[in-house]
């Protein structure tokens, strides 16, 4: 027991609370799913309740949201109501943060408390902006991916701004972990969305050297791989026009035969009508297994081979690209 | 970049983490592989009764541990009713009373609670059940969830149109009343203004009353004041907006057969504008690609007819991607196996399956599409792929409907009925292994992955992928799978589920002629 719970003075023994009637939970004669509450938090429900049910707005309510927040931070009534209390009472909003910071920590994988903080964040206005970005960067020290987070976070520079050095973040988070998707998404994010960079296509060309980059250093690290398709995405045009794409998938398959990514890669740029070259052949073909008999006619067709026993997870999926290739003759 | 191996001290937190558990995973897969045949027989058993034991247990009585999910208990009553319903197994008439009478017991303010107190009472069935859902009640509510935006959101304020508020303010001469009037529906302002006035007078008479009672008599008469029998209350839609929703609002709709354009307009552009450049969808616009928002963002698109306006090769890429080594699925990519995904992620696959005709028309109208272009630079857009043969002119069943028939609550029931064009394109097999070997605890209940303990999320989530599973091979929803789309003993089959509402299939077919027949 940690020394908070021995100092805790019951709520019946609390002489401010005396006029109060706690309301017990009414379950009914025979509920289901029942839990059996703690003292404690049967209690502060109790006489949740009742400030709940007289509307009673008032600091000593509001104090009792804390307690009720800190047994169960999933309880959106809770927070609802505590709401409607900071509203009717201004209280300082600063201080709101800090209580969050307080309960957030513990709890960052929680709906409720991040929807909160978007209320709290919301009406402080921009100058809440800086916080809201080092908040959301200590809880991915603790935990890069956190989903709630990065939302949060995408919502502060969205609506409260602060885009100045994110790229600059994300790419912070990318050499700490290069694996992290998250990072990834936020890089795309900024790339496409930040009213301070020129917009995806005056980005795209910087982009692929970073991510082909990236791919080279960590050929079997799938998330630049999205990010590279990502790039150009509704712009399939350009993706098989770029050489830099085709040539760092077979740079990749040279060195690393059983790679999935450059092959899907190579796939999908063959569907979409690039034409290939002899290098390009020469490396797919080697691919092959040498007892597999005869080489395919085509090559769309020899690369759904190689995955499907490269990638035999996924063979089904393999097995259904190659039968619905378009014939040649319909292109 | 130097590239690291996950063996040495530069591995990143991602490699690190990745690498503990797929040496858990290898280690069973390993042990598993060296027991005898009969023992492997045993291992792959589906350990039906402490599972039910386990649900049962919980659905009567739950330690203090779970004072944390008090809010969500509507949940825990679906996800143990569900997964009872998925083994096959019922619960005694009093239990399944009395879990009637709680669910309609509980207030549900929220979307979320919603869906899980429907579903429930759709599992349990009977008259008594399903006459309880006020179907009417059930639909206003869903419209007021939902956000100008098209999105809806989980909760709903309810405040007062006016609300007159008083503070006594203490002076050291004097004490006065402040009155703040707070208006919401600015349609009174004039009247209010007038009545300000008014206000002042009749305060100077009641001095008298206590703080609270004069607070009331001025409600109410300021309500006279403007001929309002009470002052009106107006709610609007707060809480989260997201994709899941979404999803639980339509879904809710859907399967009471009270959905409608209005409920539906604006959906889809919103769940369009949360499938990422990854090819999943995330949860909102901006956000990484996700295995349960991607089933309910695509669930939500088949139930409201507008499926062909999401990428759905990239989507389908993308789900088949997330299965990896370990046989289970992870959530996002580089993120780690999750059980729980076995539904997410493997649902999502089992609808694919029938939206195949539309799949593959994406998929060609995306090749020509850049091949025409390749001379006129032109670039491709989602909209012209409505155009391809199959898209537009089919429902989501692939059945021929026409918008000025069709019944959206009628697509819930059409979409299963069609036959399945098109094998799984997950490896069903695989998913079973790691369902059984890796996320079953033999006393009982199921979990995330090795090392992790049981709940009740977790059980009926991975029962769920586990029947999604077994049945993806059969072609007919009436048809029960061969023993070789079934992992472990054939007797590990499960009830067949509604891949769209998770509900079991008969269930949901006694729900469905219980409604379209009122």
């Amino acid at each position: 027991m940690s020394s908070d719970e021995d100092e805790r003075i019951p709520l019946p023994e609390r002489p401010e609370w005396a006029d109060v009637k706690p309301i017990p939970q009414d379950d009914g004669s025979n509920p289901v799913v029942p839990i059996a509450y703690k003292e404690e938090f049967r209690e502060t429900m109790d006489y949740f309740r009742a400030v709940y049910a007289s509307d009673e707005r008032s600091p000593r309510s509001l104090g009792l949201t804390v307690e009720a927040i800190k047994l169960n931070p999933g309880n959106y009534t809770v927070w609802h109501f505590r709401r409607l209390v900071l509203e009717k009472l201004g209280s300082d909003l600063h201080d709101e943060l800090d209580f969050v910071n307080s309960i957030a920590k513990s709890n960052s994988k929680n709906y409720q408390i991040w929807h909160h903080r978007r209320w709290v964040a919301e009406r402080i206005g921009i100058e809440a902006a800086s916080l809201e970005l080092e908040f959301t960067k200590e809880i991915f020290s603790l935990d890069a991916k956190n989903y709630h987070a990065w939302s949060h976070r995408q919502w502060v520079l969205q609506a409260l701004g602060g885009w100045e050095n994110e790229l600059d973040y994300c790419d912070e988070l990318l050499e700490e972990d290069i694996f992290n998707n998250s990072a990834w998404n936020q890089r795309y994010f900024v790339v496409t969305r930040s009213p301070l960079l020129g917009g995806l296509e005056s980005m795209r060309e910087a982009e692929v050297k970073y991510v082909v980059k990236a791919i080279l250093s960590n050929p079997g690290n799938e998330s630049p791989w999205r990010y590279l398709r990502g790039l150009y995405k509704g712009d399939t045009h350009a993706l098989i026009h770029n050489p830099e794409v085709s040539s760092v998938c077979l740079e990749v398959l040279k060195e690393k035969k059983n790679c999935v990514f450059p092959l899907s890669l190579l796939l999908d740029l063959l569907c979409y009508g690039l034409q290939p070259n002899e290098e390009f052949s020469n490396v797919v073909e080697a691919l092959r297994p040498s007892n597999s008999g005869p080489p395919e006619v085509n090559l769309k067709k020899t690369i759904c081979s190689v995955l499907e026993t490269l990638d035999p997870l996924r063979s089904n999926y393999w097995i259904w690209r190659k039968n619905n290739l378009l014939p040649s003759s319909e292109v | 970049m130097e590239s690291p191996s996950p063996m040495t001290s530069s591995a990143t937190i991602t490699q690190r983490d990745q690498l503990m558990v797929e040496m858990k995973v290898a280690e069973i897969y390993h042990l598993f592989a060296s027991l005898p045949h009969h023992a492997q027989t045993l291992m792959l058993e589906l350990q039906r009764d402490n599972h039910v034991e386990f649900l049962t247990k919980g659905l009567k009585q739950l330690g203090p541990n779970y004072g944390v999910l008090d809010a969500n208990r509507p949940w825990l009553c679906y996800w143990i009713l569900h997964s009872i319903a998925l083994l096959g197994d019922f619960i005694d008439c009093k239990l399944e009373n009395d879990t009637v009478d709680f669910l309609n017991r509980c207030q549900l303010p929220h979307l979320a609670t919603t869906y899980a107190a429907v579903n429930s009472l759709i599992t349990l069935g009977g008259e008594r059940a399903l006459s309880s859902i006020n179907r009417e009640k059930l639909h206003g509510f869903l419209l007021r969830m939902k956000d100008p935006s098209g999105g809806f959101r989980t909760k709903i304020r309810r405040s007062s149109a006016i609300e007159v508020d008083l503070t006594w303010v203490l002076n050291r001469r004097t004490s006065y009343v402040k009155i703040n009037v707070v208006v919401s529906d600015y349609s009174y302002m004039p009247k209010i203004a007038e009545a300000a006035r008014v206000v002042w007078l009749f305060l100077l008479c009641s001095m008298s009353l206590a703080d609270l009672s004069l607070h009331l008599v001025l409600r109410s008469w300021l309500g006279l004041y403007l001929c309002l029998p009470q002052l009106p209350t107006i709610s609007f839609p707060c809480g989260e907006m997201d994709v899941r929703a979404c999803y639980t609002a339509i879904s809710v709709a859907s399967v009471l057969d009270i959905l409608d354009y209005e409920l539906v307009q604006n959906v889809g552009n919103y769940i369009l504008s949360c499938q990422t450049y990854e090819g999943g969808i995330a949860g909102e616009p901006g956000s990484e690609a996700h295995g349960g928002y991607t089933f309910c963002g695509l669930a939500t698109m088949i139930l409201i007819n507008e499926v062909e306006r999401l990428d759905l090769p990239s989507l389908l890429e993308w789900v088949v991607f997330r299965q990896g080594v370990e046989c289970g699925f992870q959530g996002r990519i580089n993120k780690l196996v999750d059980g729980c995904y076995s539904f997410w992620q493997g649902g999502a696959c089992a609808l694919m399956q029938r939206l195949h005709s539309v799949v593959v028309g994406q998929l060609h109208a995306k090749v020509k599409k850049t091949v025409e272009n390749t001379d006129s630079i032109q670039t491709p857009n989602l909209s012209d792929l409505e155009n391809v043969p199959g898209a537009s002119s089919t429902g989501s069943g692939g059945m021929p409907i026409t918008d000025s028939v069709l019944k959206l609550s009628d697509i819930g029931f059409s979409f299963i009925k069609e036959q399945i064009e098109l094998d799984p394109l997950f490896h069903s097999i695989a998913l079973q292994q790691y369902i059984l070997l890796c996320s079953q605890v033999q006393d009982g209940g199921f979990r995330d992955k090795p090392g992790k303990q049981r709940d009740h999320y977790h059980t009926c989530y991975c029962l769920s992928g586990l029947s999604v599973s077994q049945h993806c091979w059969s072609k007919d929803v009436d048809c029960s799978p061969l023993p070789k789309a079934i992992f472990g003993p054939y007797s590990n089959l499960l009830e067949r589920t509604h891949p769209l509402f998770n509900i079991v299939l008969d269930r949901y077919h006694e729900a469905h002629d219980f409604f379209s027949g009122q």
